[in-house]
């Protein structure tokens, strides 16, 4: 008598257990979903509310050199040029600030040293980007009016990118505050692809007479460079959205000039600054299409990263 | 001789690059304490009683404060945290523990990208969905936008900490008889959740300091306002708002605030990092 209502609480049992497991994989699985619908939705909201100015201006959009919002005709442009410039810049500093930092953290500093660096820049990567707004627009911006602007002028002033008047705020500025907010990404990232190098590469270049910096520079750098590459793409990415430190200290000028002195404007920067006055639906219209356009731009060079920094790891952890 | 003067070269150049990459570090990280020193000089000489304590002032009134904006960011990170904490935690929990290969290196080159996208994108994301429909700036649209910031860096830290858990106790679990969920449930989740803490209490930070995606979301508002279906003040708008105001007493209001974010930040980052496990970083596109 006892013996089919053993079986049949095992049965249930058994059947519950993996009812249990079938929803929870159905609860989590969802929510993975979702972070794809999420992204396709970004993709489609951004899309769809910039319908107007795509129909209207096509791809003399990204051609156009003018902003009115009075007369309605929108160019994107000079904000591509300032948000491409001010990255460049950035990069120009950061990446050898960045890529140097990198291997006295993974090649010369002691284990205990470089852990403790390292998280102290850490803690400059979590430092909110409005802060550095705050301080670049209250210290940096009259320092660079004051002292380096002028010192870059009577120097370097035979380039074009160092002529006209100076007035702090500027494309050069904004690159300057913009290479401080990268080091951070660029170091992490690459120290993470130098320490992946094994360790028989370096012996065997220093047994071959190389010194420390020939065995780094020649031999331990190039291994890793597709980690280090994919940092700096990951540090441009970063760059190209940067919104208020930027739009703190650009001097917000939708000109295109060769001097890097002159007032500049970026796409983040035109939209932190006008999306929440920007009354009629050509305007808002013309203000998402240069959030399409950013999303773009960041999601290639992010893609891009991302897969070389995912080769970078599997290489290494095939060792 | 040459061959003396060639390695006097190298030797030249291994200890002036080597040094270099020292000087490098320094300047990186003296950058940390510059941005510390200065907060600290301009905004302990402006932050008191008042400024926790009072409604913003118009210009020209001294002894002002942000307690609005400081409650009203306890709401709108709150509310994000409501939202993005358990979605990231769920989704993360399916990439570490039911695998599908495929699906899942998609999904997690997908939150990879999420996490890249500028939050100012993401604040028109939240634009469209819920101040257009709504009809008014609102501190929920502010958290929706910092809750699609938050869940793709959840979503990878849970993963994470979750894979390094060993295999030894899921099978040992599995092996006593338990179902799958519930060894996920009462063993993987707890042996990693020190972790996972972590990733969210890094998370949570990084978003407070957001103040891109709430510029047209959460906006901003000078009193207490009502509620989160109201335009919402935050602290990183103020500081925002503030430090680009032609006003003096507005520019010392912005120093005491970006005071009172650093120090929630890096308190918050520091305890996580040190107390709870080390080595953690949030991925910041």
């Amino acid at each position: 008598m006892a013996t089919p209502a053993i079986a049949s609480t095992a049965v249930i049992r058994q059947r519950t257990t993996q009812m249990g497991d079938i929803i929870a994989r159905l609860i989590t699985l969802t929510f993975a979903i979702s972070i794809i619908l999420i992204t396709v939705l970004l993709v489609w909201q951004l899309w769809s509310d910039s319908a107007l100015t795509r129909q209207k201006f096509g791809f003399s959009f990204l051609t156009s050199t003018t902003w009115n919002p009075v007369t309605e005709e929108f160019g994107a442009l000079p904000f591509m040029f300032g948000t491409v410039v001010t990255s460049v810049v950035a990069l120009l500093i950061s990446v050898p600030l960045g890529l140097g930092s990198a291997i006295f953290l993974s090649e010369l500093a002691p284990a205990g040293v470089s852990n403790i660096l390292t998280f102290l820049i850490e803690l400059l990567a979590a430092i909110p980007s409005v802060i550095y707004g705050l301080l670049a627009l209250f210290t940096v911006v009259p320092l660079m009016r004051a002292y380096v602007e002028p010192l870059l002028k009577s120097t370097l002033g035979f380039l074009p990118f160092f002529q006209g008047p100076v007035y702090g705020f500027g494309l050069l500025t904004a690159g300057m505050v913009l290479s401080i907010m990268t080091v951070p990404f660029i170091i992490s990232v690459s120290r993470e692809a130098l320490l992946a190098v094994p360790r028989e590469q370096r012996e065997a270049a220093l047994a071959l007479g190389a010194t420390k910096w020939e065995s780094t520079w020649q031999i331990v750098v190039p291994y890793a460079k597709l980690g280090i590459l994919g940092s700096i793409f990951l540090g441009l990415a970063r760059a190209l959205g940067e919104t208020m430190a930027v739009t703190m200290v650009i001097g917000n000028d939708p000109k295109i000039k060769a001097s890097l002195f002159s007032p500049g404007y970026s796409i983040a920067a035109v939209i932190a600054n006008e999306f929440s006055e920007a009354t009629g639906p050509m305007y808002q219209s013309a203000l998402i299409e240069l959030g399409l356009v950013l999303f773009f731009l960041t999601i290639v060079i992010n893609g891009v990263a991302r897969l070389m920094i995912l080769a970078t790891t599997r290489k290494g952890s095939k060792r | 001789m040459t061959s003396e003067h060639l390695s006097f070269r190298r030797k030249a150049v291994n200890v002036v690059m080597l040094s270099l990459t020292g000087v490098f570090t320094f300047l990186t990280v003296s950058t940390l304490f510059l941005i510390l020193g200065y907060l600290i000089y301009y905004g302990g000489r402006s932050l008191d009683i008042n400024f926790f304590t009072k409604l913003p002032l118009p210009p020209g009134e001294l002894g002002g404060g942000m307690a609005n904006a400081i409650v009203g960011s306890v709401k709108i990170v709150a509310m994000a945290a409501l939202i993005g904490l358990p979605f990231g935690f769920l989704a993360g929990v399916y990439l570490s523990e039911f695998e599908d290969k495929l699906f899942s290196s998609v999904v997690r080159y997908v939150a990879d990208l999420l996490n890249g996208i500028p939050s100012i994108v993401v604040g028109l994301l939240a634009w469209t969905l819920v101040v257009v429909p709504t009809r008014t700036f609102s501190g929920l649209a502010g958290s929706i936008a910092l809750a699609v910031m938050l869940i793709p860096i959840v979503t990878r830290q849970t993963e994470q900490f979750l894979r390094e858990v060993p295999l030894s106790l899921r099978e040992g679990a599995l092996a006593l008889g338990a179902s799958k969920w519930k060894t996920i449930a009462t063993v993987v989740v707890p042996a990693g959740s020190k972790g996972i803490l972590t990733g969210m209490i890094l998370g949570v930070a990084r978003i407070a300091g957001e103040s891109a995606p709430l510029l047209f979301t959460a906006f901003n508002n000078q009193f207490w306002g009502g509620g989160i279906t109201q335009p919402t003040a935050s602290l990183p708008v103020m500081i925002y708002s503030h430090a680009i105001a032609p006003y003096e007493d507005w520019h010392r209001q912005a120093w005491a605030a970006g005071l009172v974010l650093i120090a929630m930040v890096l308190i918050a980052n520091i305890a996580a990092r040190l107390v709870l496990a080390r080595g953690v970083s949030v991925p910041r596109g």
